[in-house]
């Protein structure tokens, strides 16, 4: 076990401790009480829990106040605080040049669900191996909280105005599902102990890892009847399973029945135990019923959290390029220029 | 009166070899035809023809944005002398279309021959064209009978008919039959021997019947040469695309779009054949993108992690990386761009050419941006400056664009054999964690060695030292936020210095001609053959001329000596604006920038050398100018009567 002050960390077989200060960032300069400080200091925990290794690591971001908090966690990795939008792109290219980077991506929902939709569905898509964060408050924070696409629907903008959302809100889980993503949960930013045993499956699961977590903005959207406040959360929140993580340790796979626990394995071997409580009827490894169960959900206005749907076999879309094993950003001019002859015999065939 | 002069291409100044009196190895050739008929084999089989008889030439595929049913059409070229430029008045029209024959007919020179397909009637067009109706359809089928089984058989036949036309151009010109059925033989190669077997059948059939029907004596005509010697025919696109495999590129992004996907789509075919380890394991990636954003954020994002990272595309796409590249060029991450120019603005004319670009590619971004921009003049240097974008963006850590246009990328240009690049791939200044040991200090952005170059490390990279936060926003050296105004100005003029050092080591404009000319000539890109010709009529017209060909932006101190050099320049560019001229009149003193005079051609084809002659004779004869563009649209645009618009609607 790592002491207090350090981090065990294994890597490609051997091990080495860092200071835990490598997984912490700079000071949180978000309001005193988001939602998001909070998300940053769970994450921080899932990563020293898991050992991830902060040099193996990269960090993403789009624009917004949650496109701040990669400078808050981590601070041994590179970060790239990318564009509004725009972040899928950009850890796609990494993840090529350099397959063997472990990569968590935070988003929010304006930068996902608004302005960056058709790069996050195309992420889904091709299921990139990454974390991908939405620390979602249902507004725009530093533009002074206008709608975004997860705000609810006959919520008012908190101005002398009031303006009336009148369109309904994406349900990120639902368009991650659909588009493809292998790993699907939702969670809320005041519940640790849920968070940090999704934070901790989805680092070690490789593909696409989408949590979308419920984080008031204390500033614009934390009033009573808000679905994206605390106390409509603390309220609503349905826990869909009791998460229990087993690190590597290997368990048996049972089929998910109702009432029973289930075990579901992780691509990297470890397991994830899942308890359903109230939504005995959902199968987390089958789509169908994951969209079923929160089209319901929704119809019943309840606020499912936890593991809504996992394929730990669907292949990613780095190990389908079949590349090379060093990573194409380390390989060297012999590999990576043909041969003198190879350009002759190529000049004759033109 | 504006100093920039249009050309209007239906009046013709100049009467070279091409009306009456019989011409040898001068020949252009047009053939009218419909969008997916099948005459591409026939128009390459031609120009494959006349590079086997060793005389310099070069085939335009003149399209539509169509798949199939709109006209288009193929212009070769082919010239003892190598000017293998956009020539644009025929010797001889083929007309396979009959909605564009009339009109195609109408804008020929007098003198030149028509040979059209017997079923289009072009009776009383004029009287000062020699017409050759010829049955190419039952010339067709005599060679290539139906064995009443095969149900393609009308599709085939179709286009075999095109073949029959090319041995009617053969016997009509003198090329020779034995270099028509070696380019068969190519076109068609391996498996497709009977495929081979019928389309020579039919292109003899055509020669056969021109040999009885058609004077022997037309006057233009080829003979074989020895002027080729082991040069190649290849598209632009190809050569980048080569450039991209020689360049060690590792992550190649793109988004469809005409006229660059052929660019990223000859990219994919080499890198499969020739960048897999002994494992079938690739030492590359590709990814087709949902969009141009997210191409470039791929490449930006690949750049980052120390990949050598390319993306290709054209104007619009260029328009839809604007953001992300001026994230790269504050965030300094290297990214190569190839920029295959069209004709905007908007859709505007996607098949068409264009160097519309230019200015945008300089300065792409918002906020003060300026970019490095690398122009081939041809299709070697489509290759060399591939290679070497790709090396710069990695030196200087920043957007490299490669700007070439339809004209050079899609179109088959002859070149010597591509060298093998003799430089070590350049890695810029990157430091690892044995270096970050020895140091025992690293800031991102600080500028240890006074260029303006900094050192960066790779995510991934093992050390305590290594990790920084990329950020678009203001940063100050150590990559850490700030919004201190020394710390943003310092950046930028670090920025400004580092663009600096770059324009020291950018590729050298190419400068040649008669030292004491009085008159010099600056263009660019994929004007360089039609300024080849240009600059012989002018001298043979009495204006000997300088040449100065630029291939980066921005430009070096060679340039400004050249227009200080000489007392009037012309600066040729394929665009309305003079997008060139008015950077380099921004970057001079006065007394420099008066001397500028802007030549510009911008009607969607390629440039030809009478679209430089013409204006710059004008201004030659007149002080104030030649008197045209009036600044009238109506009086500068004349009505050319023509058929209605075919539609694909």
């Amino acid at each position: 076990m790592a002491s207090e002050a350090t981090v065990l960390i294994q890597n490609n077989g051997h091990s080495f401790s860092l200071p835990t200060i490598a997984f912490q960032g700079l000071p949180s300069t978000l309001c005193k009480g988001c939602g998001h400080n909070s998300i940053t200091s769970h994450l921080i925990e899932a990563c020293k829990s898991v050992g991830v290794n902060p040099y193996k690591t990269v960090k993403f971001s789009g624009i917004g106040c949650s496109s701040k908090t990669p400078a808050y966690f981590l601070q041994a990795s590179h970060g790239f605080n990318t564009l509004h939008g725009r972040m899928p792109s950009v850890a796609t290219g990494a993840l090529m040049a350099n397959h063997t980077l472990g990569a968590i991506g935070v988003s929010g929902d304006g930068d996902t669900a608004n302005i960056g939709l058709g790069q996050f569905k195309h992420m889904c898509r091709r299921n990139m191996p990454l974390v991908y964060l939405v620390e979602d408050n249902g507004c725009y924070g530093l533009t002074k909280g206008q709608f975004s696409a997860t705000a609810d629907m006959h919520a008012h903008l908190r101005r002398e105005t009031g303006e009336e959302n009148t369109v309904p809100p994406f349900d990120l889980c639902l368009e991650a599902i659909i588009g493809g993503a292998s790993f699907v949960a939702r969670s809320f930013a005041g519940d640790k102990k849920q968070m940090i045993v999704l934070l901790k499956a989805a680092l070690v699961h490789r593909g696409m890892a989408f949590i979308d977590i419920i984080s008031p903005c204390v500033t614009f959207n934390d009033f009573p009847t808000s679905t994206k406040g605390w106390d409509w959360a603390r309220d609503h929140e349905q826990p869909l399973q009791e998460l229990g993580f087993v690190p590597r340790l290997a368990e048996i796979t049972v089929e998910q029945k109702e009432g029973e626990p289930t075990k579901v394995q992780l691509h990297d071997g470890s397991w994830i135990t899942l308890r359903a409580l109230r939504h005995d009827e959902h199968n987390v490894t089958d789509r169908g019923s994951a969209l079923r169960l929160l089209e319901e959900s929704e119809g019943r206005g309840e606020f499912l959290t936890g593991l809504l749907y996992l394929d730990p076999k669907r292949p990613n879309y780095v190990d389908m390029q079949n590349m090379v094993d060093t990573p194409l950003t380390h390989l060297s001019d012999e590999a990576l220029r043909p041969s003198r002859e190879t350009l002759e015999a190529i000049m004759t065939t033109i | 009166m504006s100093p920039t002069a249009s050309v209007v291409e239906l009046v013709p100044v100049l009467d070279g070899a091409t009306s009456s009196s019989t011409s040898v190895n001068d020949l252009a050739i047009r053939v009218g035809t419909v969008n997916g008929s099948g005459s591409q084999s026939a128009n390459l089989v031609l120009l494959r023809a006349l590079y086997g008889m060793g005389i310099p030439c070069s085939g335009k595929n003149v399209f539509p944005s169509n798949i199939e049913g709109l006209p288009t059409w193929f212009h070769i070229r082919a010239s003892a002398r190598g000017y293998v430029a956009h020539w644009p008045d025929p010797h001889i029209l083929v007309c396979m279309n009959v909605q564009t024959a009339a009109d195609d007919v109408r804008a020929l020179r007098p003198g030149s021959v028509c040979i059209h397909r017997d079923d289009i009637d072009l009776k009383g067009i004029r009287d000062d064209v020699r017409f050759f109706a010829a049955p190419l359809g039952k010339l067709a089928e005599g060679a290539y009978p139906s064995d009443g089984k095969d149900k393609g058989y009308r599709d085939k036949l179709r286009k075999v008919v095109n073949m029959v036309y090319v041995g009617v151009v053969a016997h009509a010109t003198g090329i020779e039959m034995e270099a028509v059925e070696a380019g068969i033989r190519r076109e068609f190669p391996g498996r497709k021997a009977k495929a081979a077997e019928i389309n020579i059948a039919a292109a003899t059939a055509g020669f056969e019947w021109a040999q009885t029907n058609m004077p022997h004596d037309l006057p233009f005509r080829v003979a074989r040469i020895d002027g080729i010697s082991n040069q190649i025919l290849i598209e632009g696109n190809k050569a980048a695309a080569l450039g991209v495999l020689f360049g060690g590129a590792s992550v190649l992004t793109w988004y469809p779009i005409t006229p660059s996907s052929s660019f990223a789509e000859y990219a994919e075919e080499f890198l499969k054949k020739h960048r897999v380890d002994p494992d079938g394991k690739r030492t590359f990636a590709v990814v087709q993108a949902e969009d141009e954003l997210a191409a470039i954020g791929m490449a930006v994002g690949a750049g980052w992690a120390g990949a050598r990272a390319i993306t290709g595309t054209s104007g619009p796409g260029i328009s839809l990386m604007s953001e992300f590249v001026g994230l790269a060029y504050f965030a300094e991450i290297p990214v190569t761009i190839i920029d295959v120019q069209r004709m905007g603005p908007s859709t505007g004319l996607p098949t068409r050419t264009s160097q519309g670009d230019i200015l945008k590619l300089h300065l792409l971004g918002h906020g003060d941006c300026r970019h490095i921009v690398l122009i081939p003049g041809s299709v070697g240097e489509c290759y060399s400056l591939t290679i070497e974008a790709i090396d710069l963006a990695q030196r200087f850590q920043t957007p490299v664009f490669v700007a070439s246009d339809l004209d050079l990328g899609m179109n088959l240009w002859l070149t010597d054999p591509f060298p093998y690049p003799e430089k070590p791939l350049d890695r810029g200044k990157v430091l690892s964690a044995a270096d970050l040991d020895r140091l025992g200090q690293f800031a991102r952005y600080r500028d240890v060695d006074g260029d303006g170059v900094c050192y960066r490390t790779i995510p991934g990279t093992e050390h305590a030292l290594a990790a920084y936060f990329t950020r678009g926003t203001g940063h100050n050296e150590s990559s850490g936020y700030s919004e201190r105004p020394e710390d943003w100005k310092k950046n930028l003029d670090r920025l400004a210095l580092k663009l600096e050092t770059a324009r020291g080591v950018l590729p050298k404009p190419v400068i040649e001609g008669d030292p004491g000319a009085k008159v010099g000539m600056i263009a660019y890109g994929s004007s360089h053959p039609a300024m080849i010709e240009a600059r012989d009529t002018l001298r043979d017209q009495g204006l000997t001329t300088g040449y100065c060909r630029i291939r980066a932006l921005p430009v070096s101190d060679e340039v400004i000596h050249f227009i200080e050099r000489h007392q009037r320049i012309y600066v040729v560019e394929q665009n309305r604006d003079g997008q060139v001229y008015g950077l380099l009149k921004s970057a001079l003193p006065g007394s420099l920038a008066d001397r500028l005079r802007s030549v510009t051609h911008y009607n969607g084809t390629p440039l030809a050398a009478e679209n430089i002659v013409r204006p710059v004779l004008g201004w030659e004869m007149s002080p104030t100018g030649p008197g045209w563009p009036t600044g009238d649209v109506k009086r500068d645009n004349p009505d050319v009567p023509h058929d209605p618009e075919p539609s694909a609607e």
